[in-house]
């Protein structure tokens, strides 16, 4: 959305190229290659272990790449000593000196480069951070959060041209994490610095940065805006990674105009041609939960919707909306969200429910061998009440 | 009610919560009972050796063994012993501060290499740290004599590439006796520092090559830093034995790099003067008390080296 960073210089750019790190025979970072633009805020997202610590050392320097390249701009600097690099990380470990006062750590990098005039400068990073007046503290008298946030503070007061961050915020309570969420993103407007950000909070994710990339098993699975990825995933993981997605096993039968059509579990649905990833053979339907609508009456189902039917097993009130799980015929697992508003007093755990959803809201992926079934699905056998509906 | 539970010998189950005077008095206690073999110890066979020797310093250095001693408060006993040895005095922390530097360049690298670097080997080289104490200290400096011999291979291959003069040599010489020094007290340096070196957390050196500390800088801001108690113990540990030793000058040097602890050992065994070997005794322990206090005054500030 905001393109004024890259204006600055394409120069600027952070490139990966065909990194690759192994441990002995273990592939940490498989073949990644992605584009950082130049002022770009940047989420990397993954689950645990998938390799982003590892991806984020390569960049500062700190782990030698088995394969491919780094580049800054037009500069390679795939073996640049990390002290020479225009890069500065905030460690998920913080890693503060615990020898040094919260202000020495955080003039830590300005003395190294000469720079004696520090005060001014420390005292403005820490009350960026809210931690006015903690500069004579040691590190050992902060507590985890605010430790963090000298963390965040030592990298920022440099200024460097790509800013690294391993879940910057992973210790900060709800209310501060989202203040700091503000805060960092201000400073990211203000400064232009590029920030890649890691975290393996989706909506942290999706909230702060322009460009997110989900990263699964050492590889990027899907790169892009949060909404193109939210709203057409690419990989069942990323359908449920990123948001939680209902995912139906389905075949693929044949087009209907602009529509594909799929049968899944006896029952047919529409989906449009541009949100189907493949149109032949095994496929996965899927839908987003808060795209689907429960009514209790069947005949309430505008027409031109998909639609099956359902036992209500479950009700999960969560404030802002409600979670509602449903048992389908062929004995699945799925969730419908709701915001909470004027809930229907028939949607009561045991009812027979109708849930439809317009096409365009729904999408379909590629459905490979047995080893790509999303994690969200839960096969258990159940008693087949009801048969599919529509 | 608390200590009638304790003493009464009423079956009391686990002590309710609110109970925990109960033992506080106990608990109260058992420090001093812990220390009390250790003071008891000490005052038996530290402290009272100690004012027996204070008293010996003070005896009328007129008398002798045959004779029998007088306590005359003779305080002159000090000046005369310090203005008769002083040249031993000054050897003594000459030698061991040389020796010192010796072993710190030696003993800091490899501290460090067994604490970061060595990985699955480091036990075996702390073993060899180590090893050398499984023989006596009189052994090793004996040994030391065969390596710096005259017609020993050190010696002949100094004088192989010159630089020994053809009659040159190594034993009794100023640095036959530093040598020993820093070999025999080298591991008391380099057991305390690898022990604050391998706390060392090898992510706060990534951090600081993050913040642009190249390696020095690094090692000078973080790593030397950090393993400062250990150093500060290390040092300690070796300056304090090295400087008090007769044992390298007697058997590695001569006369003319006797240490104070040469002369007091010949004080109280070969001229059997206690007044004296006792006042330089005294001196002896003052003079490094002195120096261990300043030394500790400017590394509590961080300001050793
Ligand atoms: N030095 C190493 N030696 C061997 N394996 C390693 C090493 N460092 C990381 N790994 C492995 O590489 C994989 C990726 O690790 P990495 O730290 O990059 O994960 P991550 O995505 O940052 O996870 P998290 O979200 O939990 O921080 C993990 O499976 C990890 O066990
Ligand atoms: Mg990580």
């Amino acid at each position: 959305m905001r393109q004024m960073g890259r204006d600055a210089g394409p120069a600027g750019d952070l490139r990966l190229a065909d990194l690759t790190k192994r441990f002995g025979v273990f592939t940490a970072v498989d073949d990644l290659s992605l584009t950082v633009p130049q002022g770009s805020f940047f989420a990397l997202l993954g689950a645990s272990g998938c390799g982003k610590t590892t991806t984020l050392r390569m960049i500062a320097g700190l782990e030698e790449p088995t394969g491919g390249r780094v580049l800054l701009g037009d500069r390679d600097i795939t073996r640049l000593r990390p002290y020479k690099r225009p890069v500065n990380t905030v460690f998920q470990s913080y890693a503060l000196f615990p020898h040094l006062d919260i202000a020495e750590n955080v003039a830590f990098g300005l003395r190294r480069r000469g720079i004696r005039a520090v005060r001014d400068e420390v005292t403005r990073m820490l009350s960026l951070v809210q931690l006015d007046g903690y500069g004579p503290r040691r590190p050992a008298q902060l507590s985890g959060g605010q430790q963090q946030r000298v963390a965040l503070a030592r990298a920022l007061i440099n200024h460097p041209q790509v800013l690294l961050l391993d879940e910057p915020l992973g210790a900060l309570d709800l209310k501060l994490r989202r203040q700091m969420q503000i805060e960092l993103k201000r400073i990211q407007t203000e400064v232009g610095i590029t920030f890649l950000h890691v975290t393996h909070d989706q909506e942290e994710a999706m909230w702060m940065a322009d460009t997110v990339a989900v990263m699964n098993a050492g590889r990027v699975e899907q790169l892009g805006a949060p909404a193109d990825i939210y709203e057409y995933p690419a990989t069942p993981f990323v359908a449920n990674f990123l948001g939680q997605s209902n995912l139906v096993e389905a075949e693929a039968t044949g087009l209907d105009g602009d529509d594909l059509l799929v049968t899944a579990h006896g029952s047919r649905f529409a989906v449009p041609v541009g949100r189907a990833r493949s149109r032949h053979g095994r496929v996965w339907l899927g839908v987003r939960p808060e795209k689907l609508q429960l009514v209790a009456d069947p005949g309430r189902v505008p027409d031109g919707r998909n639609a099956f039917r359902a036992v209500l097993t479950d009700i999960c009130y969560a404030g802002v909306s409600t979670e509602f799980l449903l048992r389908t015929g062929w004995g699945q697992e799925l969730s419908v969200f709701t915001a909470n508003a004027d809930p229907d007093p028939r949607l009561v755990p045991g009812a027979e429910v109708t849930a439809h959803w317009h096409p365009r809201h729904s999408f379909v992926l590629p459905r490979g061998g047995e080893h790509d079934v999303p994690a969200e699905e839960t096969a258990e056998p159940v008693p087949d009440r009801l048969g599919a509906g529509t | 009610m608390t200590a009638l539970a304790h003493l009464g010998g009423a079956p009391t189950p686990t002590a309710p919560p609110g109970d925990r005077d109960a033992t506080r008095g106990s608990y109260r206690l058992l420090p001093y009972l812990l220390l009390l073999p250790g003071a008891a110890w000490l005052f038996l066979f530290f402290t009272v050796p100690l004012l027996q020797l204070a008293a010996a310093s003070l005896y009328d250095p007129a008398g002798s063994l045959s004779t029998g001693y007088a306590l005359t408060w003779a305080f002159g006993n000090y000046p005369d012993a310090l203005q008769a040895y002083w040249p031993q005095f000054g050897r003594s922390f000459l030698y061991a501060g040389v020796a010192l530097v010796l072993a710190l360049l030696m003993g800091y690298p490899l501290a460090y290499a067994i604490a970061q670097k060595a990985g699955r080997w480091k036990n075996l080289l702390l073993v060899c740290v180590v090893a050398p104490m499984f023989t006596s200290f009189l052994v090793r400096t004996l040994a030391w004599k065969t390596i710096l011999s005259d017609n020993g291979w050190l010696v002949g291959l100094l004088r192989d590439v010159h630089l020994l003069g053809p009659d040159g040599r190594l034993l009794a010489t100023p640095v036959a006796v530093v040598l020993g020094l820093t070999y025999n007290f080298l591991p008391f340096l380099v057991l305390p520092l690898y022990a604050s070196l391998e706390r060392l957390d090898a992510r706060l050196l990534e951090a600081a090559s993050d913040l642009y500390a190249s390696p020095t800088q690094a090692f000078r801001r973080v790593t030397l830093p950090l393993s400062m108690p250990g150093l500060v113990a290390g040092t300690l540990l070796f300056f304090i034995p090295a400087s008090g030793d007769y044992i390298n000058a007697e058997l590695l040097g001569t006369p003319n790099e006797y240490m104070i602890g040469n002369v007091i050992d010949s004080a109280f065994l070969v001229r059997l003067d206690y007044p004296q070997g006792a006042a330089l005794s005294f001196l002896l322990m003052a003079a490094i008390l002195a120096v261990v206090f300043v030394y500790l005054r400017r590394a509590g500030t961080e300001e050793v080296l």
